[in-house]
C-alpha cells in the first residue's frame, strides 16, 4: 500500500509534465528579458540632457560634463542627449550596431511617487479603474502566449509582474549549489504537497533546483549573501543568458540600489559605479545569447525618476518620469525614442520631475505587439484599455 | 578561535539539561484547534508553551502573554547573550569607538593602511550587526513571553533599519533595545516618537540630513506612508514637503561637539543619545499640515506633528491592517480590521488592546491554521522543536539560516520592511529553498563543531511530536515521514510538511 503510494507520487503529474516542458522551447523563437531598476534611478545622469543649461544650473554638484568637453566622457547621441562615461564602453558598441534605444520622459501616471507603490502599480500593470485582477503583466503576458514562450523570474522570490498567472517557477542564480535532494527525495517532499494548493510550486522549485545544478555544475560559485545588486548583475548577466538561450523565452530579473538620496556623484560615484555595472552586466548578456540574441529584447525599466534639481546632500530625491532602455540584437536602435519635450523649468511637471510622456503600458504593449504578433484582444489583456505605442524599435 | 568557541559551547551544554525542567502537566492534553491557536500566539509550540498553556488555559495564558509577564530565558540561552560584547555596551560607547575610528582614520595618510584601517572598522560594526541579530533570534526561539517577542519583530520590520547603512551597524542594538522593546505591547504614538528621536532611523532615512537649508524628504515621506498613514490616505506632496519642513534639524549627535548656537536658540537645543534637535537646521516658520496650522517653534512641532499623523483615522486603519495582516489572513476580514481600528482609536493607540481586539475576534478563531509562515516564523517554530529544551551550540548559524531564507534581521534595504502575505514567500525556488533549510536543521549540530565529532540529530520524534503534533498530521505526510530513510529523513519531512509551513 506504501509502497503504491510512493510509486504515485514519484509519477506524479506536477513533477513529469514540468520537467517536459523545461525543455520546451522552440528554437529562433522571439525572447524578452524584462530587468527592474528597484529604487528609481536617476536617469538624467544616464542620458544627459546636455544641450539644457538648465540642467547644469539644477545640478552644480552632479552634473556629467557636455560631451564634448573632454575625451572619455560622456557619448553624444544627438543634439539633446548623451550618454554617461560609466555606461559608454559597454554601451557604446551596442549603440552603434543599433542593438540600444533609450526612451526618455518614460514611465507610469502614478503620482504617489512612493517606491513600493509605483514599482506595484508598474508590476501590475493595470489601469487605476481595474481593481478586480490583481495579476501582473508579465503573467498575463504569459498567459496569452499560451505555452509558447516559457517564463521565469531570476529572484528569490517571485515578483509581482509574474504573481496570479499560473505557475512561473523562480530561482535565483547569485548562487548556484549542488542539488539538496535526490530524485527519490524529491518526489516523498512533492508528494506531501500534491493535494495543496502549493503542489505546483514545491514540484517546480525541486525540479528547477536538479536542473540548474545540472546546469552550472562547472561553475559552482561561491555563495554571496542578501539582494542583487548590480555588481552581483553582472556575474549573473551570463547564466540568465545560459538560462534563457536553452529553456526560456520569458524572463524578470531586478537590480537594486538606485535610491540616491545622498552623494549620488557625476561622471564617478555611487550611481555611475551601479550604472557601470549594470551597463556591463547587458553586454555579457547580449554576448553569452550568441545566437539568440537577434531574437531577444530587453527592457529596462524602474519605478520613476528623480528630482530633476540635486537636493542638500548631492543627491536627488524622488521624481516622476524616467529613461527607459531597449534593448536586442534585431532591434531598431541607436537612437533616442519616443515623444519628447526640451527640458526647461517650465516643462518639468510640478516645476521639479522629468513629465511622463510615453507610457511603459503603452511602450511595452507596442513591444510586445510587434514581437509575438499579438491582437488587439490579446493585447487588452495583457494591458486593458491601453493603445500600444509603435515606437518601431522592433 | 574556534576551539575556544566551541569550549565554551560544550560547558554550556553540560548545563542545559538541569536547566530546561519541563512542568508537569496539570490539565487534559489540549485540542487540536487549542494547539493552532497556541501555534499563533507563540512563534509555535513547544513543551514550555504547552505545559504553561495546560496549566493556565487559555483565558489566562493570553493575559500573561498580553503582559509579556514572564520574560525569563533558560539560564543557557542567557548565558549565551551575557557572553556577547553587545550585552556589555550602550550605544554611546559604541559612537564614542566610531568616532575614534573615523578621526583616526582622518589622520592617515598611507592608502594601503587607510584601507586596511576601514576595512577593521567594518568588521567591527558586523560583529555588533551580528550579535544583535543573535540575540533577536534567541530570544524569539526561548522567551516564554512569545507574543512580545512576535511584536517587537513586527515593529522592527514596520519600522524598519538596515544594518549596512552608514554606521547603522553601531546603531541597532540599541534601536531595538530602547526604541522597540519597551513599546512592542505599549501605545503607538510612544513608539513613533522613540524612532523618531532614534539616531537608527535619522540616519536610514536620512533626516540626519535634513536641514532648513538642504530638504531631504525622504523620512518625512515614509513617516506618513509606511509608519503613520498608509499610502493614499488623503495626504499630498505638499504635506510631505511640510512635514519635511517641520522636520528639519531633528538630527544625530554622533560626535561629541555641541553644536554653536545663538543665545536665543541655545534653550531649544535638544542632545540625548545619540539625538540631536538643531534649532540652526530648523525651519522656524509656519506649516500646515493636513489642513492644520502649526506653528514655527522648534522640536515642539514635531511633537504636534505626530500627534496630529497617529490621531487620523487613517492611522488607526492603517495599523489595524497591518496587525491584522501579520496575525490573522493575508486579506484580513473587514469586519476584524473595523472592529480593530475602532479600539485603535478608542484607547488613542493602544496596542495591547487593539491586539485582545483582534485575539477574541471569531475572525481570528477561523483563521487558525491558515497562515503560511513567513521565513522567521518558519525557522523559530523549527528551531523551537528542534531545540526544545536545549540551546542552539551556536547562534550564529540561526543568522546564517534566516539570511539563507531571504528574510534576515536589519536585512532589509528598503523601508517598506518584509512583506507579510503568502505570496511574497511561497514561490518555488522559496519553497526548494525552505526545504533545504528543513534538512539542515533535521540534521542537527553535526557541522557545527569544528573537528569535533558531535553528530546529534535533533529528536523531533519526542512527546510535543506526539502530544500536539502527530495526532493531526495528514495522510500524506505520515506517508512521507514512514517512507524516511534514516532520522535526518525523517525530521526533514516532518520540518517540511504542510502542517509546519502554516500557523
Amino acid at each position: 500500500m506504501q509502497r503504491r503510494h510512493f510509486l504515485a507520487t514519484l509519477a506524479a503529474a506536477p513533477l513529469a509534465g514540468f520537467a517536459g516542458r523545461l525543455f520546451a522551447a522552440p528554437a529562433s523563437s522571439p525572447c524578452f528579458l524584462l530587468v527592474f531598476l528597484r529604487g528609481g534611478y536617476d536617469c538624467a545622469n544616464l542620458l544627459v540632457p546636455y544641450a539644457s543649461d538648465f540642467y547644469y544650473a539644477s545640478r552644480p554638484n552632479i552634473a556629467i560634463a557636455r560631451p564634448d568637453s573632454l575625451a572619455g566622457g560622456a557619448l553624444r547621441l544627438d543634439s539633446d542627449w548623451a550618454l554617461a562615461p560609466a555606461v559608454r564602453e559597454a554601451l557604446e558598441p551596442l549603440y552603434a550596431k543599433k542593438q540600444i534605444a533609450f526612451v526618455p520622459f518614460a514611465g507610469t501616471p502614478n503620482l504617489s511617487r512612493s517606491h513600493f507603490e509605483t514599482q506595484d502599480d508598474i508590476e501590475h500593470g493595470l489601469p487605476e479603474n481595474v481593481h478586480a485582477d490583481r495579476s501582473g503583466f508579465l503573467a498575463r503576458l504569459s498567459g496569452t502566449l499560451n505555452g509558447t514562450a516559457a517564463p521565469i523570474a531570476f529572484t528569490s522570490s517571485l515578483p509581482l509582474s509574474f504573481q496570479g498567472g499560473g505557475d512561473v517557477p523562480n530561482i535565483s542564480l547569485a548562487r548556484v549549489g549542488k542539488a539538496a535532494f535526490d530524485a527519490r527525495q524529491s518526489a516523498v517532499l512533492a508528494g506531501m504537497y500534491k493535494d495543496t494548493a502549493l503542489a505546483q510550486p514545491v514540484a517546480e522549485g525541486l525540479a528547477l533546483r536538479q536542473q540548474v545544478a545540472g546546469e552550472f555544475a562547472d561553475e559552482m560559485m561561491k555563495a554571496s549573501r542578501g539582494a542583487v545588486n548590480a555588481y552581483g548583475f553582472t556575474q549573473q548577466a551570463p547564466r540568465i543568458a545560459q538560462m534563457m538561450r536553452n529553456k526560456y523565452r520569458l524572463g524578470f530579473i531586478d537590480v537594486g540600489g538606485w535610491d540616491t538620496h545622498v552623494g549620488e556623484g557625476g561622471a564617478q560615484g555611487a550611481l555611475a559605479n551601479n550604472l557601470g555595472n549594470l551597463a556591463r552586466g547587458l553586454a555579457a548578456f547580449a554576448t553569452a545569447m550568441g545566437e539568440d540574441w537577434k531574437d531577444t529584447t530587453v527592457a529596462v525599466v524602474s519605478e520613476f525618476g528623480r528630482t530633476f534639481r540635486e537636493n542638500g546632500n548631492r543627491g536627488t530625491d524622488h521624481g516622476h518620469g524616467s529613461v527607459y532602455w531597449v534593448l536586442g540584437g534585431g532591434i531598431a536602435g541607436g537612437r533616442v525614442a519616443g515623444e519628447q519635450v526640451k527640458l526647461t523649468q517650465s516643462t518639468l511637471l510640478q516645476n521639479r520631475d522629468f513629465p511622463v510622456l510615453n507610457d511603459y503600458r503603452g511602450l511595452l504593449g507596442g513591444v510586445f505587439a510587434r514581437l509575438w504578433g499579438l491582437n488587439a484582444a490579446q493585447l487588452e489583456r495583457v494591458f486593458p484599455q491601453t493603445r500600444p505605442e509603435d515606437l518601431r524599435l522592433v | 578561535m574556534s576551539r575556544t568557541i566551541s569550549c565554551r559551547i560544550r560547558h554550556v551544554s553540560a548545563t542545559a539539561a538541569i536547566v530546561f525542567a519541563t512542568m508537569a502537566r496539570a490539565t487534559p492534553a489540549p485540542n487540536h484547534t487549542d494547539v493552532l491557536w497556541l501555534d499563533r500566539i507563540t512563534y509555535g509550540v513547544n513543551s514550555s508553551s504547552l505545559a504553561a498553556f495546560e496549566q493556565m488555559g487559555r483565558r489566562d495564558y493570553l493575559d500573561a502573554q498580553l503582559a509579556a509577564r514572564d520574560e525569563r530565558l533558560p539560564q543557557a540561552v542567557q548565558a549565551q547573550i551575557d557572553a556577547m560584547p553587545i550585552s556589555h555596551q550602550t550605544m554611546a560607547d559604541d559612537i564614542a569607538k566610531l568616532v575614534a575610528a573615523r578621526d583616526k582614520l582622518k589622520t592617515i595618510d598611507d592608502t594601503k593602511a587607510k584601507v586596511e584601517e576601514r576595512k577593521a572598522l567594518r568588521k567591527q560594526g558586523i560583529a555588533l550587526a551580528v550579535q544583535t541579530q543573535e540575540r533577536e533570534l534567541l530570544r524569539a526561539v526561548y522567551s516564554p513571553a512569545q507574543l512580545k517577542e512576535q511584536m517587537v519583530w513586527f515593529w522592527l520590520n514596520h519600522f524598519n533599519v538596515f544594518d549596512r547603512k552608514g554606521p547603522e551597524a553601531w546603531l541597532d542594538a540599541d534601536y531595538v533595545e530602547n526604541a522597540i522593546r519597551p513599546h512592542a505591547l505599549g501605545n503607538f504614538r510612544d513608539l513613533v516618537m522613540a524612532t523618531l528621536t532614534h539616531p537608527a532611523m535619522l540616519v536610514y532615512l536620512d533626516n540626519a540630513r535634513n536641514a532648513a537649508k538642504q530638504h531631504n524628504e525622504n523620512y518625512a515621506r515614509e513617516l506618513m506612508e509606511l509608519h503613520t498613514l498608509g499610502v493614499n490616505a488623503g495626504y499630498t506632496q505638499n504635506d510631505v514637503q511640510e512635514m519635511v519642513r517641520i522636520l528639519t534639524g531633528v538630527g544625530v549627535a554622533l560626535n561629541p561637539r555641541t553644536p554653536r548656537l545663538r543665545a536665543n536658540q541655545q534653550a531649544l537645543l535638544i542632545r540625548h543619545d545619540g539625538f540631536e534637535f538643531n534649532p540652526a537646521r530648523h525651519d522656524f516658520g509656519d506649516k500646515v499640515l493636513l489642513g492644520h496650522s502649526i506653528h514655527g517653534s522648534g522640536f515642539d512641532e514635531v511633537r504636534q506633528a505626530v500627534d496630529l499623523l497617529v490621531a487620523q483615522p487613517a492611522c488607526a486603519h492603517f495599523i489595524s491592517t497591518e496587525l491584522a495582516t501579520y496575525f490573522v489572513a493575508d486579506n484580513p476580514p473587514a469586519a476584524l480590521v473595523d472592529a480593530m481600528t475602532e479600539t485603535f482609536q478608542r484607547t488613542h493607540g493602544d496596542i495591547r488592546s487593539v491586539l485582545r481586539t483582534m485575539f477574541d475576534a471569531p475572525e481570528f478563531a477561523d483563521s487558525l491554521g491558515k497562515k503560511f509562515k513567513d521565513p522567521m516564523h518558519y525557522l523559530v517554530s523549527s528551531l523551537r522543536l528542534a531545540y526544545d529544551g536545549r540551546e542552539v551550540p551556536d547562534p550564529r548559524r540561526l543568522v546564517v539560516w534566516l539570511n539563507s531564507q531571504g528574510e534576515g534581521e536589519f536585512g532589509h534595504q528598503t523601508p517598506d520592511g518584509y512583506p507579510l502575505v503568502a505570496s511574497a514567500w511561497d514561490s518555488s525556488g522559496q519553497m526548494s529553498a525552505r526545504f533545504e533549510l528543513a534538512r539542515v536543521i533535521g540534521a542537527g549540530d553535526v557541522h557545527l563543531f569544528d573537528g569535533v565529532a558531535m553528530p546529534s540529530v535533533p529528536q523531533l520524534s519526542g512527546p510535543v511530536f506526539a502530544q500536539a503534533i502527530k495526532p493531526w498530521l495528514s495522510e500524506p505526510t505520515l506517508i512521507a515521514l514512514n517512507q524516511a530513510q534514516s532520522p535526518l529523513e525523517w525530521n526533514t519531512y516532518l520540518l517540511a510538511a504542510p502542517e509546519s509551513n502554516y500557523r
